[in-house]
């Protein structure tokens, strides 16, 4: 779960990170109160998970009540990048001095936790990677360990963070380390981390992703879980515990197993299709969990033939054969059919399929062929 | 021979109480693997289809000489079990469990790294593995594969792996040992362990290895393969047209660089010599023609 910068500073706090006073508000009217509460000048900040909001004109500092009024009300409803602006976040403008760059995540590569500490901060970090990369002190974690003080202070240095920050941005890595952990986050990144006029370091954004894995210990995430925003078709599925992912192509896929299905995404495109899809139905597939499948994909317009590829191990391909019927007589697909399934019990799922073999319900022996097979449903439908 | 696992391996289950534990380790069991004990905590003197149940792996060991751990436990509970099994000195461990937090993960994984040398983990989130005849601990279906070798099969994805077994099978190719090692973003045992254990046993000719877009396994096998493996490699990558995965914020797009996107993977095993196939179908059909030149 990727968290808005207003609830990654209620999470900063929860760990003692310090970040500017301030309060979030859907309307123009709370805008301005949080504006107050802040005390002026205060920043209005667009609450959108896409970056470059800024360019966008989704972040503006307001000097009086006026201000914050209109700033409001031009962000509020923005559209950033196609994603709408339901809320801001109101603070109170700090005086920067210098701006630095922290973040925690793993390093699927070195199987340890990395802390990446950069003194070019409130710039876009993916740039200063690819043109100075020095300017980038990256210190392996080792999770059994965890991190140290004296380590800390050392990448600091070495990051080249100005001595009246040192101790500051030490503290706040500390603090970061035990969020990162504790609070199960798969990424927590600062950027920037200021040093203010006052001699003062704290975080002037937050970017958290949550391990949803961990969900079962934080009962406190269930606020922000309620934020995220899916597509209708997203939402449908997950309330159906399917693994699903909207693209915009016209074949819808319906797979056993995350591999499978991205391998039938794979073949779809190299016969020349493209896929409406990722659909995994996990490791069953039951009439209940096909039927589910099946309304989902229903719901798509794009969909000109709906691909099922299915591959038996300990689920039997019978038995999904008589699932895939009984699903067909309680959803009404409005897409031709192409199915294949392969593996254990396989001739005799052809055979229960078979008597119902029809132009809208086709059988194919491999993944190719379905594959095949689906692509030539869409072109005569667009030729036609 | 085999890699890993054998007809000499004795099989304890932790979870073999619950419903996914007996489901799988009863199959286990029927296939021919030496299942020789359960553990559940509390259950301790109960037994599951003739199965004696312990309460701790520690127990279990000592009385039934299990070598090898099948966890099939909820997330929550995965950590502890992993741990508690190469504690109890089992040499090798499977963890089935999907859904474990990334942390726990990391942590059970350098643990076992520094303290536990001795212990093999496989997975999470894996399907487990096979040695066709001998022993099969996990999920997949005993029936698909056939015995006698000649090719290892390594992979990331569970049905892939049942369908590059299958379609070996299905043409008279047998298979020494398939190991799944799980999709999770931290595996115990990666391409490079399967690779230098395939590469060690004289009864696997080739090797078929299913890899999967994300982390940096794949370059880093292929590397592996370009210095220190003699014998034929057919590769699939699956997620050549998948969308662009979650984003992990720009930390995760600094650390791959242009790692981790199926391209960078096909063309580093390319490079390494690797057969690098379109789809699991050709990734069939090569390594068949690749064990029909080698006989």
């Amino acid at each position: 779960m990727d968290l808005f910068e207003y609830q990654g500073k209620q999470f900063f706090a929860r760990y003692g990170i310090p970040t500017s006073p301030g309060g979030v508000a859907e309307t123009v009217e709370e805008s301005v109160r949080q504006a107050v509460a802040a005390e002026f000048p205060a920043v209005i900040k667009a609450q959108v998970q896409v970056g470059g909001r800024g360019k966008a004109g989704g972040i503006k500092i307001a000097g009086n009540e006026e201000e914050a009024r209109a700033h409001a009300q031009a962000i509020l409803g923005m559209d950033i990048k196609g994603h709408l602006v339901k809320r801001v976040w109101v603070e109170h403008a700090s005086d920067i001095a210098k701006e630095y760059y922290a973040s925690y995540t793993l390093d699927r590569s070195a199987k340890l936790y990395l802390l990446m500490l950069s003194a070019k901060g409130g710039v876009d970090i993916e740039e200063v990677a690819a043109t100075d990369p020095g300017a980038i002190v990256r210190r392996h974690i080792d999770p059994v360990g965890g991190v140290d003080r004296e380590m800390l202070e050392e990448a600091v240095e070495s990051a080249g963070i100005d001595p009246e920050a040192r101790q500051g941005v030490a503290d706040v890595l500390e603090a970061l380390y035990r969020a990162f952990v504790e609070g199960d986050a798969d990424l927590v990144e600062i950027n920037p981390l200021i040093l203010n006029t006052a001699g003062k370091v704290h975080a002037l954004d937050a970017k958290v992703t949550l391990d949803d894995n961990a969900a079962f210990r934080h009962p406190e995430w269930a606020e922000w879980a309620k934020t995220v925003e899916y597509d209708g078709r997203e939402r449908l599925a997950k309330e159906r515990g399917l693994n699903y992912i909207g693209l915009s192509g016209s074949v819808g896929i319906i797979a056993n197993g995350a591999g499978l299905a991205m391998s039938t995404l794979d073949v779809v495109n190299q016969v020349g299709g493209s896929a409406a899809n990722f659909l995994d139905l996990g490791g069953g597939a039951s009439a209940d969990t096909m039927a589910a499948a099946l309304e989902v994909i229903n719901t798509d317009e794009n969909v000109e033939a709906v691909l099922v590829n299915i591959f038996g191990g300990i689920v039997r391909c019978d038995e999904v054969a008589q699932g895939i019927l009984e699903a067909l007589n309680r959803v009404e697909l409005r897409a031709p059919m192409v199915i294949r399934l392969d593996g254990t019990n396989s001739d005799l799922a052809r055979e229960i399929l078979a008597p119902h073999v029809s132009p809208r319900l086709v059988v194919e022996g491999t993944m190719l062929a379905a594959a095949r097979r689906a692509v030539e449903i869409v072109n005569e439908n667009k030729g036609a | 021979m085999s890699i890993f696992v054998d007809e000499t391996t004795r099989v304890v289950v932790q979870g073999l109480t619950g419903g996914q534990g007996r489901f799988h380790g009863l199959r286990n069991r029927d296939y021919g693997t030496k299942v020789v004990a359960g553990v559940t905590p509390g259950k301790g003197g109960t037994d599951v289809d003739g199965i004696p149940v312990f309460d701790t792996v520690e127990e279990a060991v000592a009385v039934t000489g299990a070598t090898a751990s099948f966890v099939s436990v909820p997330p929550r509970f995965a950590g502890d079990a992993v741990l508690e099994a190469a504690k109890a000195g089992v040499s090798f461990v499977v963890c089935i469990t999907e859904f474990i937090p990334a942390k726990d993960e990391a942590y059970f994984f350098n643990l076992l790294r520094d303290e536990y040398p001795g212990t093999r983990l496989l997975g999470p989130n894996c399907p487990g593995i096979i040695s066709p005849g001998k022993c099969n601990i996990g999920i997949t279906s005993g029936d698909i594969a056939l015995p006698g070798g000649p090719v290892g099969i390594v992979s990331r994805s569970g049905t892939l792996t049942y369908q590059a077994i299958h379609e070996l099978s299905q043409q008279g190719v047998g298979q020494t040992t398939c190991v799944g090692i799980g999709g999770d973003p931290v595996p115990g045992t990666s391409f490079i362990d399967c690779l230098a254990a395939f590469e060690a046993d004289p009864e696997t000719k080739a090797v078929l290895m299913i890899g999967e877009i994300g982390g940096a396994d794949e370059e880093k096998a292929a590397a592996f393969i370009a210095e220190h493996f003699s014998k034929p490699v057919v590769a699939y990558i699956a997620g050549q047209t998948a969308p662009p995965g979650k984003k992990m914020g720009h930390a995760g797009a600094i650390i791959s660089g242009s790692q981790g996107t199926a391209k960078a993977k096909m063309d580093a095993l390319a490079e390494a010599g690797v057969i690098v196939a379109p789809n699991p179908t050709a990734a069939g059909e090569a390594m068949v023609e690749i064990v029909h030149k080698l006989s």
